[in-house]
């Protein structure tokens, strides 16, 4: 294991140290609050020559996906960020690059999507593109964020497939925190070359790429893309196996905290995951028997394994931090639902629709969530959907 | 329609990953000359090799060798007939005829 | 400049078997762009004709590197292949020449895909970029784009009882291009190979960004024999309806002056789009189109003495 750096760095900062020491070929991008910074620093960085990148400052987020795929199937290793519109007026091109298959990095600080108009975080955006091919990372906090967007790389790379990393907007992304950085050469070492197969630049053999499909050809070139989704998960355990190895901190598909034997459990991802560990050290101590699980990838969807986590529970909460707009519930709560129906699991089950726009969320009302849950055990009539926080 | 590999169609574990095709120029396996309804005829008596039907051909079906026109590619050639009109030769060197004609022609 | 038959020893860089019209002019602008390009090339087109008849899977037209990503981004996604380029070959990863060729319809470029065009050029890639302008969104069936000339009949803009065509003036899109004051601009037609293919060798000798709208004539969006194709095309520009032109550095040239200007009657009576201008009730319509054309044809004129007037007085001693 090697020596760490432990510095003081934001969710942004973090994810642009991340990027100066993968040092990728090209990054276009565009600003939009508040992933701004993530490129504005990594610019700085280019302004004062510690990376080899080419910096490209394109006119607007589709241009950008746009450019990020013209160098990625050019040869190169690319990278990006942005959030909420930005993310929705690239979505064309997310799906374009997954079914490209082109292995580009995507920053994702996650801002609610308009209308209204809102720079706070909830997690919309990336939930608008989750059917898009592009492998999801959620960040708790700053130092999962530095860590994700690492292994990102390696991720899509051998899977073949875009990587979406997230971080929750402001709260995260600008707030400070402790974090531990690798040293560069471990960085470049654990990321290695890239070395595609096919690529423009191979200008002695040349390709075609994104071509036409009529309706021969379609069907099975989504297929492989299909295939390349399920595969990316046991590509994400390695990776992050290895990045334990070097770090000492290893990341799975999710993280259980005090599940082993829960009653009550919090499926939550981002930085709620963060609080509401403070709330279950506070019930434990209490004796009461509440856990959080944390789904760390949301795109694939684990959902045997965590279906597997959740069996022992008497209830529990899915904390949504958009709406599917489906009418019933939210986007994680319909793929918890789905992942216990496929295990015959049939659990006391209620969801929570919170932190939309940026709306606070705190100890207190985790607390309650978990007051509810034993509510619910019980078969005292709880409110199937939630809508943590909003006035009347 | 043109005749295409009778062989079943690759499934998509064969396929090379995502929308790509490998190699250039592999529509040459695609014969487009099945569309025509008039095919060129050429005269070479007549033709002064100034390649200009060869340079205004859309789809590369007039055979150029050592600087000489020799003939057309009845795979590709769609008998849009440019070559003809293009033609500076007084009286043409390339003469559109009917699809049909030709054929007969072949046959005697 | 390279001459015919030299072109014709070179390795084919554009293949029959793609399924463009017969008489396409699209493809035969591809061929030449390709003729005067050499192999040493990296393509990317806009969604449209070009690169739907070329990219049939598994089929490709294309003997070079080839990019399509989407319709309104051919702009931004060269740039980001260029972008690629640039860093490897200051990483020491790469060190051939390449040239960049981007490919849009009038669709894709004028409309669609006008800003990703206009941010790669202000950011000044090294491309070329080539506009095959068939004048309207003929891959989808000949609706209206902004460089569809006024009064031409499409699907999205008919001729009916009550309207007459488009009702507005068609873009330029070439002098938006010269605003961008970008090392090379230039018009040219599928007709005149020798224009194309020298417009083609000079940009591509030139650093930066390039733009060159090539009038595409459509015989089946215009309504005419697919054997006219490249006399439309020199009708557009021996009636100044489409002028041959060059802006080089600032300065204006134009490269192709008609002994005898036609008048557009000549060039808009063998196209079907134009049918209706035949009766003697859109008399008005054709008399404006030939204003118009006359219009623009003298603002030309005097932008060429006015460029050349001001390089000269920059290079005289002050």
């Amino acid at each position: 294991m090697v020596k760490t750096n432990t510095v003081a760095r934001t969710g942004n900062e973090a994810m642009a140290e991340a990027m100066r020491q993968i040092d990728p070929d090209v990054v276009a991008a565009y600003p939009i609050t508040p992933a701004t910074e993530v490129v504005q620093i990594f610019a700085g960085y280019v302004a004062d020559g510690l990376v080899r990148t080419e910096f490209v400052p394109v006119e607007s987020e589709h241009s950008a996906m746009s450019a990020c795929i013209g160098a990625a199937a050019a040869g190169g290793r690319v990278m990006t960020g942005t959030s909420s519109q930005g993310l929705a007026l690239m979505a064309e091109m997310l799906y374009i690059a997954a079914g490209l298959r082109l292995p580009i990095v995507l920053a994702d600080v996650n801002r609610a999507l308009s209308s209204p108009i809102n720079i706070h975080c909830d997690h919309s955006d990336t939930m608008m593109v989750r059917d898009a091919g592009w492998v999801q990372i959620f960040s708790e906090n700053a130092q999962e964020a530095y860590d994700n967007m690492v292994q990102a790389v390696k991720i899509a790379e051998t899977a073949k497939l875009p990587v979406i990393v997230t971080t929750d907007g402001f709260i995260i992304s600008h707030g400070m925190e402790r974090i531990d950085m690798l040293d560069d050469a471990e960085v470049k070492k654990f990321i290695g070359e890239y070395k595609p197969e096919y690529y423009l630049l191979n200008i002695e053999k040349p390709v075609t790429v994104g071509a036409l499909d009529l309706t021969d050809y379609y069907f099975e070139h989504k297929r492989q893309e299909i295939e390349a989704m399920c595969q990316s998960k046991p590509v994400i355990v390695d990776v992050g196996a290895s990045f334990g190895k070097l770090s000492g901190r290893s990341y799975g598909l999710f993280e259980k905290y005090k599940m082993d034997d829960a009653e009550y459990a919090i499926v939550a991802m981002g930085s709620t995951a963060g609080t509401s560990k403070i709330v279950i050290d506070k019930l434990r101590a209490k004796a009461v028997k509440a856990g959080l699980l944390k789904p760390r990838v949301f795109r694939p969807f684990p959902k045997e394994e965590i279906a597997d986590a959740l069996k022992g529970v008497k209830a529990l909460a899915v904390m949504d931090r958009s709406d599917s707009m489906n009418g019933h519930e939210g986007p994680l709560c319909l793929e918890i639902k789905a992942a216990l129906f496929d295990k015959a699991l049939n659990k006391v089950l209620l969801n929570y629709i919170y932190g939309l726009g940026g709306r606070e969320i705190g100890l207190n009302d985790i607390e309650n969530i978990f007051g509810d849950l034993a509510k619910a055990a019980k078969g005292t009539g709880m409110e199937k959907v939630n809508y943590l926080g909003v006035r009347e | 329609m043109a005749k295409e590999n009778p062989q079943k169609k690759p499934g998509w574990k064969s396929l090379p990953q995502g929308d790509l095709i490998i190699g250039g120029a592999t529509a040459k396996d695609f014969k487009t000359g099945d569309w025509r309804s008039k095919r060129p005829v050429f005269i070479s008596e007549k033709c002064i090799n100034c390649l200009t039907c060869w340079m205004y051909c859309p789809d590369s079906a007039v055979i150029v060798k050592d600087g000489k026109v020799v003939g057309f590619d009845y795979e590709y050639c769609k008998g849009c007939g440019i070559c003809e009109h293009e033609c500076p030769v007084k009286g043409k060197a390339i003469k559109m005829i009917s699809e049909k004609e030709a054929k007969a022609n072949e046959k005697k | 400049m390279a001459n015919i038959k030299d072109m014709a020893k070179q390795k084919e860089l554009f293949s029959g078997g793609h399924r463009a019209c017969a008489g396409c002019g699209a493809a035969m602008i591809a061929r030449q762009v390709l003729l005067a390009a050499g192999p040493d090339t990296i393509v990317v087109s806009a969604t449209g004709c070009l690169e739907v008849v070329t990219t049939i899977f598994p089929y490709t037209a294309w003997n070079v590197p080839f990019l399509h990503s989407a319709f309104e981004n051919a702009g931004a996604t060269i740039s980001g292949v260029e972008a690629l380029y640039k860093s490897w070959i200051r990483q020491g990863k790469y060190d051939k020449k390449l040239n960049f060729i981007a490919f849009g319809g009038d669709g894709g470029t004028y409309d669609i895909g006008l800003q990703s065009l206009s941010g790669a050029v202000e950011r000044g890639h090294n491309i070329l970029y080539v506009c095959y302008n068939n004048e309207a969104y003929m891959n989808t069936g000949v609706q209206r784009s902004g460089a569809t000339p006024k009064s031409a009949d499409t699907t999205t803009a008919p001729v009916g009882k009550v309207k007459k065509g488009k009702e507005q003036f068609r873009k330029d899109l070439t002098g938006i291009m010269i605003a961008h004051r970008i090392p090379y601009v230039a018009q040219s037609i599928a007709g005149n190979w020798r224009d194309l293919t020298s417009k083609v060798e000079k940009a591509l000798s030139m650093e930066g960004s390039k733009f060159i709208n090539v009038f595409q004539p459509c015989r089946l969006g215009w309504g005419y024999e697919p054997e006219l194709t490249c006399e439309m095309g020199r009708l557009a520009a021996e009636t100044c309806v489409w002028p041959l032109y060059e802006v080089v550095n600032g300065v204006y040239r134009i490269t192709y002056k008609p002994k005898v200007k036609k008048p557009v009657s000549e060039f808009v009576k063998l196209q079907g789009r134009f049918r209706h201008l035949a009766k003697p009730e859109n008399k008005a319509l054709l008399d404006d189109m030939q204003a118009t054309t006359d219009k623009n044809w003298e603002e030309l004129l005097k932008k060429e003495t006015f460029s050349a007037a001001t390089q000269e007085n920059a290079a005289k001693p002050a």
